[in-house]
Formats: structure tokens, C-alpha cells, sequence
């Protein structure tokens, strides 16, 4: 069947054709707008921005294929992505791989076999001070253990992936709520205390139970 | 310590609101330079702050300016580059993140100072969270009327893109970034031409990181003189933001001086090594920058030297400058460390980080693409108790021939800090040619048991 972009995404399109001197440079945005509605770069899809952005099918994959976001094949529900570089794996981010192994039944690289979660390892995703950490879909989640993925995961499974993200995920670098500030720079040395441990190396109160 | 400048705002309640961040001095640098100065002037203030580009090179932003020299009906463009994918980097997320209108007005008065009408944001793609917070933040400046048609009332359009990019670590190169931004493949260009003269769209453009631009403002509020003088060290100003990741106490981000010294990074900011352990080994600025060892002491007898001063003393005492730390045989890079304790084994370490190489080589040169995918070997070699001594000096010799071969300067950014690793601990590179390493050898022995809840 062909594809279509809903009437409002294709007035995004027509408002980020305006962005750029060039129709070309349209591309990364418009897969994003049909990845996001689509789930994956389908023919179909490729076909449909062929159309719009006057770009070959070959243009438009070899393009897909460069990136690691952009999925040329269907994926779960929703991605899951554990970041393995170094600064997370000092922290435990092969410990938070395996534990999702576990939990979800399948390896990295795979999806769950209820088709809800695929995981993925990613590379340093720019939350190093908040290892280890894992992203799922367009949400971040920092300084995990294990309890809090677990109350994650569950979350998504009971409410759905917005809502688990607005209860869980962090923004700004500091693993701090979303809404907030956590306020974790400073330009004034912090006194090298055992305190100190506490507070940056634990998810933010107010998102985890208990401090186990 | 003085109060902080790049990061003032980040306490700010709802900091990312135009509201907040106005009641808290936003934009009024801009309205003032927008209304009341000259390109040329703001040029020379920022070329006066020694104000070097903060995405990892460390080119003086100034001087950068300088090399625009626009053809008749040329249109310049302002570049953003917000990829980071550094591993071990994670300070321009704060900015967008938490003080985005920073940004947007450091991009206004950059735009206004170089002749150019649009500022394109290029940001990672795994950052859909910033990109949503920056273009609220730009709908907001246009809707006040600092971006659009008549920025602050003056007869000079300004405009402001985000473009997301979609998991390519090789397009925080500036030139791949360019080729991402037009809808092609991350693929690096050969240089010449430098992006100045023929970047974005074939025409002249600067690419300047996020805290580079986000400096700007307060430069041309200061003063360019008096802001450099905020840094520790001749021909290199002002403050910056210093990462610290992995075994401390205190991970996260301080704004400082530039001119602090690693041991006051880690010790004074960072809350120390995790748990008091000994310190082992301190990646300086990103995976791309050579190791510093705490037990190694520099070697700069002679009083010409630029580390004289520092002579006998540990690596990690050298004020951490771009000059300095080339002289001391690394790279300040984006200024984000990564601290190991005596847990890690620096051969899994760096097997670790050649992984990520290896995954993200674009694969256009030869000695790349090939040179990235046999350290690999070799180093799964000495892990798994498959290597021989030899591939020590085989690593050595790989890299070398990586180096000064290539269309960009990833493949140096892999086989400089593969050489550093070799060089300051050979010998636990031996013992694995030898013993292989030990079956359940891990980073995170020091962390495990509160990861995983096991007390
Ligand atoms: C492989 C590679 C990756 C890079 N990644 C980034 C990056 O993520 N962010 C960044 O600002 N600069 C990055 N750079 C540096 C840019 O090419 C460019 O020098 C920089 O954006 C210029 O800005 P600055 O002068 O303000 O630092 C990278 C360079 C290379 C070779
Ligand atoms: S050096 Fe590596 S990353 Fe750079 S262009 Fe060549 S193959 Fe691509
Ligand atoms: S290493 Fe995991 S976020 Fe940087």
C-alpha cells in the first residue's frame, strides 16, 4: 500500500522545505517525520519521499543505510538502547546490558518475542556523568541500577512509553527530572565528601522507591 | 571562585523560558549588539578573548572569522555543530538542554559579527529531547522578535534551524556534518576547500560547536580583554565546562577556569576517585585524546620548554590548556575525562574505545576502514589469550600507518590514543600477550554491587 504522511506532518514538510536553499537537504527531516509515524523506512516509504523531495529510491537508501537511527526493517514497539562505550561500561553498563537480556528475553541486537521491546547497544550517547544509562525511543534514562529499569521496563508495559517517560526519564545532563534543573554543575568545588557519592551516584530521589 | 557565567542560568526555575531566562539578563547582550555596535567591533572583541573553539581541535574562533572572504552574491552561513558523540563528552547537551536561549542569542550576535542571515543547529539525533527544547526556544526569540525579518528592529534577518541528525559519530566532523545537513551521507570531504571558503550549500561557512557560540555573549558583554583574562593561560581564555565521567565520587559538570589542573578536576570538583582508590589513568577530552598517566612525570628539562615550569612534576599537574596539553603529547579535545581506577585493565579498556572506532569508521579511506577493524582484531586477540608479544608492536605499527593518510582527521583520532595506551602501559599489554586476560575481567568491578543491588 502506498504511504501517506498525516495532513499535519505533511504541513511540516512544506514548512521545513522553506529551511533550506536546496529541496535535498529536506531528506533527514522528512525520514525522521515518517520513521516517527511508520516505524521503520519502509519501500513504501522510500518510495513516498522519492516523490516529494525529487530524489532517487538509491539516493534515498543509501542514505538510510549510513545512518544507525534510521531502521530499514521493522523494529519492536519500541527501542531500547544501552549505551556500551567505556565511560558507561566503568559504571556498569554490562551489568544493565544483561539484566535487559534477561528480562526481555532476547539478545542485544534482537526483539522480545511479544514484539514490544527491541534492544539495541548504542555507542556514547553523550551522558557519560550519568553512566550507565540506556535510551528508549526519544527518552533518556540515567544513572540506573537495575531496581529502577526494572520500575521503568514495568512502567512501559502498565502505561505505555510516554507515560513511564514522564515519570523516569531526564534531561540536561544530570539525570535530574525532567521538569527540573538538578542543578548538578557548579562552578564552585563541591567538598569532596562521601555525601557527595551519595547524591550524584544514585538516580534522583524522586524517581526511585527506595535507595537499595 | 567566581561566580559562574556559561552556566548562571542553569539554576534558573524553567531556565529554558524565554521568561526566566530574560529575568535573568537573556538577550540583552544581543539587543545591544544588534543596535548599537559593529560587526567589525564584535569580531575583534571575540578575537581579542583567545577564545578557542571548544568542539575538540581548538582553532582560535577569531581567527576562524578572519578566513571569511566572501565572493560577490555569496551568502554566508553560520553552522552550529551539536553532534557530540565524543565518547566521554556530555557538556553541550547541558547548554541546549538548560539554557538554550544562550545558544540562540550567542547565535544571533555570531550571525550579526560574520554577515550571515541563517544559523543552521546541527544536533545528534539521539538528542531528541534538546532538539524540542531548542526549537521551543527559537519559536519563542522569533515570536519576541529577535530572530526574523528584523531582529531587535535592525535591517539584518537572522533565522535559526535545527537539523537532527540520525547516529553517525562521524558527523561532528565539520565537513561530514555539512554533507549530513544537505541530505546526504556522513561522509568526510576532502580539504581544501576549508568550510570558510566553500561549506554549507557551496557557500562560505563557519562551523563552530555549541559552547564555542554559547561563549559569545559573554565575551561581547565583558569585554573580549577582560574575558580571556578569566583563563589561566597567555593565548587561551576564559571559562569553560569540564566533564568527568566514570570512577569518581562526583561525576558531572563544572564550569571553570581554563587553566585548572587535572588533579584539582578530579580531586576538587569531582569529589576524588570513587571510594578513595588509587587513580590509574585519566582519558583528558574525549576517547581521541592520549591517556595521561598520574605516575608519569613530565620530561622538560630544558628551560625552553613550554612545560619547564611543570618539569618532574605528574602529567596530571600541567594546567589543562590546548598548548599545553599538545605539549604534553595529548589533546584537551572537548575537556571531558574520563577517570579509571586501579580496577580497570587498560588493555580491555582500549579495546573498549577501538570497538567504537571500528563501528564508526566511514570506511572512505583504506587506512581506516582496515586499520580500525585489525586493532580490533588484534586487541580481541590479546583479551581472549590468542596474542603473541609481537602484536604489541603490531598495534604500534598499525597505527602509525593509519595516521597522515586520510581524508579526515578520525583515523589520527584513533591511532593517537591507541599509541598513548601502548606507550604508558605496555607492559599490562605484555602480560595479556602472554596470560590472555582473565575470563571475567570487567570495568565495573568497583561499581558492580550497587548497579546490580547485591549488597
Ligand atoms: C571524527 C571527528 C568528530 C568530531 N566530532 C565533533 C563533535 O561532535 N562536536 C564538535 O563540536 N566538533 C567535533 N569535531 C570537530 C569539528 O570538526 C570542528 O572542528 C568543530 O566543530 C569546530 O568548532 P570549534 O572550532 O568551535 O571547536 C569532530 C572532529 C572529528 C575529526
Ligand atoms: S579517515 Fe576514516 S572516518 Fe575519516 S573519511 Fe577516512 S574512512 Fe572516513
Ligand atoms: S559512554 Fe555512555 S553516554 Fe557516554
Amino acid at each position: 500500500m502506498a504511504f501517506a504522511l498525516t495532513p499535519e506532518r505533511e504541513q511540516q514538510v512544506d514548512e521545513i522545505l522553506t529551511r533550506y536553499p536546496e529541496r535535498r537537504a529536506a531528506l533527514l527531516p522528512v525520514l525522521w517525520l515518517c520513521q516517527r509515524q511508520n516505524g521503520w523506512i519502509s519501500p513504501e516509504v522510500a518510495e513516498y519521499v522519492s516523490k516529494r523531495l525529487e530524489l532517487s529510491t538509491a539516493v534515498i537508501k543509501g542514505v538510510v543505510t549510513f545512518y544507525t537511527m534510521f531502521f530499514d526493517e521493522p523494529v519492536g514497539e519500541n527501542v531500547v538502547w544501552v549505551c556500551r562505550t567505556l565511560s558507561c561500561d566503568l559504571r556498569g553498563g554490562k551489568a544493565i546490558q544483561d539484566h535487559l537480556e534477561k528480562k526481555l528475553g532476547c539478545a542485544a541486537g534482537h526483539t522480545s518475542a511479544d514484539g514490544k521491546f527491541t534492544l539495541l547497544k548504542a555507542e556514547c550517547l553523550a551522558a557519560c556523568g550519568q553512566a550507565p544509562m540506556v535510551q528508549i525511543n526519544d527518552y533518556y534514562y540515567e544513572n540506573l541500577n537495575v531496581q529502577q529499569l526494572d520500575r521503568i521496563l514495568d512502567a512501559h508495559a502498565a502505561k505505555g512509553g510516554e507515560a513511564a517517560a514522564a515519570e523516569f526519564s531526564s534531561c540536561a545532563s544530570f539525570g535530574a527530572p525532567r521538569g527540573s534543573n538538578g542543578g548538578a554543575v557548579t562552578s564552585a568545588p563541591p567538598p569532596p565528601t562521601k555525601e557527595a557519592v551519595r547524591v550524584a551516584s544514585r538516580p534522583p530521589p524522586d524517581s526511585t522507591g527506595d535507595e537499595s | 571562585m567566581s561566580k559562574p557565567l556559561l552556566t548562571s542560568r542553569y539554576g534558573v526555575e524553567e531556565s529554558w523560558k524565554l521568561a526566566n531566562a530574560e529575568r535573568a539578563g537573556a538577550y540583552e547582550v544581543a539587543r545591544q549588539a544588534l543596535t548599537a555596535r559593529k560587526p567589525a567591533e564584535l569580531r575583534e572583541e571575540v578575537k581579542k578573548a583567545n577564545l578557542r573553539g571548544r568542539g575538540g581541535a581548538g582553532f582560535p574562533a577569531g581567527v576562524k572569522w578572519g578566513f571569511l572572504n566572501p565572493e560577490e552574491g555569496e551568502r554566508i552561513y553560520l553552522v552550529i555543530n551539536a553532534d557530540e558523540s565524543e565518547p566521554g563528552t556530555f557538556k553541550d547537551r547541558s547548554i541546549m538542554d538548560l539554557d538554550p536561549h544562550r545558544l540562540v542569542e550567542g547565535a544571533i550576535i555570531s550571525c550579526f559579527a560574520i554577515d550571515a542571515h541563517v544559523a543552521y543547529i546541527y544536533v545528534r539525533g539521539e538528542l531528541a529531547f534538546s532538539v524540542n527544547r531548542l526549537e521551543e526556544a527559537i519559536a519563542e526569540a522569533r515570536q519576541a522578535g529577535y530572530l526574523g525579518e528584523r531582529p531587535f528592529g535592525i535591517d539584518h534577518p537572522i533565522d535559526v534551524h535545527v537539523h537532527a541528525g540520525a547516529g553517525a559519530y562521524i558527523c561532528g566532523e565539520e565537513t561530514a556534518l555539512l554533507n549530513s545537513l544537505e541530505g546526504r551521507r556522513g561522509e568526510p570531504r576532502l580539504k581544501p576547500p576549508f568550510p570558510a571558503v566553500k561549506g554549507a550549500f557551496g557557500m562560505p561557512t563557519i562551523v563552530n560547536n555549541v559552547e564555542t557560540i554559547a561563549s559569545v555573549p559573554d565575551i561581547i558583554e565583558m569585554g573580549g580583554d577582560a574575558w580571556s583574562a578569566l583563563g589561566r593561560l597567555p593565548g587561551d581564555g576564559g571559562v569553560r565546562i569540564y566533564g568527568v565521567s566514570g570512577h569518581v565520587n562526583n561525576p558531572g559538570l563544572f564550569e571553570a577556569p581554563v587553566g585548572i589542573t587535572m588533579r584539582e578536576l578530579i580531586d576538587d570538583y569531582a569529589g576524588g576517585v570513587l571510594d578513595g582508590r588509587p587513580l590509574k589513568a585519566v582519558i583528558p577530552g574525549g576517547s581521541s585524546t592520549p591517556v595521561l598517566d598520574p605516575q608519569r612525570k613530565v620530561d622538560a628539562p630544558n628551560e625552553d620548554h613550554p612545560l619547564h615550569k611543570w618539569h618532574g612534576q605528574s602529567e596530571i599537574d600541567v594546567p589543562m590548556g590546548v598548548d599545553t596539553y599538545r605539549a604534553l603529547g595529548t589533546m584537551l579535545g572537548t575537556c571531558c575525562a574520563i577517570v579509571m581506577d586501579d580496577t580497570v585493565n587498560m588493555v580491555e579498556a582500549c579495546r573498549n574505545l577501538m570497538r567504537f572506532y571500528k563501528h564508526e569508521s566511514c570506511g572512505q579511506c583504506t587506512p581506516c576502514r582496515e586499520g580500525t577493524g585489525w586493532l580490533v582484531d588484534v586487541l580481541d586477540g590479546l583479551c581472549n589469550g590468542r596474542g603473541k608479544p609481537e602484536d604489541v608492536d603490531l598495534l604500534v605499527d598499525i597505527s602509525n600507518n593509519m595516521m597522515g593518510n586520510t581524508i579526515c582527521a578520525f583515523a589520527d583520532g584513533t591511532a593517537m590514543p591507541m599509541l598513548g595506551m601502548v606507550q604508558k602501559f605496555r607492559q599490562e599489554f605484555m602480560d595479556a600477550a602472554v596470560h590472555g586476560l582473565p575470563d571475567d575481567v570487567r570495568h565495573d568491578a568497583s561499581v558492580r554491587s550497587s548497579v546490580e543491588g547485591v549488597a
